[in-house]
């Protein structure tokens, strides 16, 4: 019997490629190009008092002092170790949470309300009990963006448990995968492209709600500067912190997307 | 559990169905099924969709208990399913190392392993993942899992229903090749007379539900057997007949 070897679906022809290149680099270029034109313009126009619209020259102007200032950088590693503290804390319980409740039909059926109940809860309700309980400093932070993104993660996660075929376990009886084997070499690896995927979803939210986490309690951070850029009415400054909250934003979006090139979990998103 | 050498001969295996019945809930599935399975032999169970053929694997299998009745099962027991059997996270050759994964010495591991991915023709996809392969070559790395290693008895249901034509015609050759390499009692459930006629020892035609083998035929001629010779048009009537077809 012969068969050829089939292209490596993984890598695109090079025609295709060049065509990709220009797709992914040159048109989000002209299209941030014209946002920008169109800001310089409205700012130039004078349709709004300066202070009410920065122009893209004082933005960049206060961006460069920021850097000079330190401060800058000092609130993106705070803004960054809060986020990274919750966002774990998520991870490390709501994976397995998602794992154990997705093979255990009676205590999904008893928690899932619940966990809908909070997910449906925006993180900002948790304003006043986290100041309460955790007063200042990086805890309240931490604990919000905790909140934001645990139900989600747990249950993304325990949705895709629910859903695995039914065949991969009885492959797994076949060849007698049982208990923690059974978890670590058949139910996680099934489930692991749909956890990269929740993994990306949370972290958004986690970083979205980062602004109005550092709006209380905290002496520092990016969300903490929009929130002084505002009492001070430096809004080129507020500007020039939401900028850098988007790029990181989608920054770390991005190297959170490369797990999904992970050459075992390919086949969850080609198929 | 692994004698150390490669299983080319049959050990131990039985399989008996005595007396079987089986229902879920109020539908009865079997009714009164005698079955034993000689070792080595090839058993095509055929019938109609819906009769429960499926669920006499199951019952072979472990997976089911009958209602009512025994069931004898000596040996490794593996089974091959119609697709998606394999783990789309694991490579080709980490999916037969699968059927390997009692043996511990590695010398061993790696020589099965060079032989099983010789066996099935695919030396080059070794580090490929199932979603990579076609249909057919991911049932030949299924053959190759249930084959390697301790194995004694091959339960297959319906494996090759979900390929091409063609495809299927080559798959039931390579079958026979690779079991005339590695003899296995073979237990094969499929709705395909040309199959059953193809591939069989012996063909258990299936009644309605209730099913109860409504008829045993045995095919003589020695494999492979072309779509043409004259036992499989033979037997391919004789199924027809039983069939009301």
């Amino acid at each position: 019997m012969t068969e050829t070897k089939p292209a490596n679906p993984l890598s695109l022809t090079p025609a295709t490629d060049k065509k990709n290149d220009a797709a992914h680099i040159l048109f989000p270029f002209y299209v941030v190009s014209g946002a920008l034109m169109a800001w310089w313009l409205i700012s130039a126009a004078n349709i709004f008092p300066a202070y009410a619209l920065p122009s893209p020259g004082s933005v960049w102007k206060s961006f460069l002092e920021e850097i000079h200032s330190g401060r800058l950088l000092n609130d993106l590693i705070a803004s960054l170790w809060r986020v990274a503290i919750g966002f774990l804390l998520s991870v490390v319980l709501g994976i397995p949470a998602g794992l154990w409740l997705g093979q255990h039909l009676r205590a999904r059926r008893a928690v899932v309300p619940m966990l809908n109940f909070f997910r449906f809860l925006s993180p900002l309700a948790w304003i006043p009990f986290a100041i309460l309980w955790f007063h200042i400093g990086d805890k309240p932070a931490v604990f919000l963006i905790f909140m934001a993104s645990f139900f989600p993660l747990t249950l993304a996660t325990m949705a895709a448990v629910a859903n695995i075929p039914s065949i991969y376990f009885r492959v797994a009886s076949d060849y007698h995968y049982q208990g923690i084997e059974l978890l670590t070499k058949v139910t996680f690896p099934a489930v692991l492209p749909q956890v990269i995927t929740a993994l990306r979803v949370s972290y958004g939210i986690a970083w979205v709600v980062i602004v109005a986490a550092e709006m209380v309690g905290c002496q520092d951070g990016l969300g903490y500067g929009i929130w002084e850029a505002r009492n001070g009415l430096r809004l080129d400054a507020a500007v020039c912190y939401m900028i850098v909250i988007g790029l990181m934003g989608m920054g770390i979006d991005r190297l959170l997307a490369q797990l999904s090139k992970l050459p075992n979990v390919r086949w969850g998103y080609e198929r | 559990m692994y004698a150390g050498v490669m299983k080319d001969k049959i050990k131990t295996s039985q399989l008996i169905l005595d007396h079987i019945h089986h229902h879920y809930g109020s539908v009865a599935v079997l009714h009164d099924l005698n079955l034993e399975v000689e070792p080595g032999e090839v058993v095509v169970l055929v019938g109609p969709s819906g009769c429960g053929k499926t669920t006499i694997l199951n019952l072979l299998s472990g997976y089911l208990k009958p209602s009512a009745g025994s069931v004898i099962r000596e040996g490794v027991i593996r089974t091959v399913y119609q697709q998606d059997g394999l783990y789309p996270w694991l490579t080709v050759s980490e999916n037969i190392l699968l059927g390997l994964r009692f043996i511990k010495d590695p010398a061993l591991i790696k020589k099965e392993m060079e032989e099983l991915i010789g066996l099935i023709h695919l030396e080059g996809f070794e580090q490929h993942y199932p979603h990579q392969l076609s249909g057919g070559m991911r049932q030949r790395v299924e053959l190759a899992r249930v084959l390697a290693g301790d194995s004694d008895i091959l339960l297959m249901d319906e494996p090759f229903s979900a390929l091409d034509y063609q495809t299927r015609l080559r798959m039931r050759r390579e079958l026979i090749r690779l079991l005339e390499k590695r003899p296995r009692t073979v237990v094969f459930v499929t709705h395909d007379i040309e199959e059953a006629a193809q591939l069989a020892d012996r063909i258990l035609v299936l009644s309605n539900r209730p099913a109860t083998v409504r008829k045993e035929l045995r095919v003589h001629a020695l494999r492979p057997r072309g779509l043409t010779d004259h036992a499989v048009i033979e037997a391919m009537k004789e199924i027809l007949v039983e069939l009301g077809l």
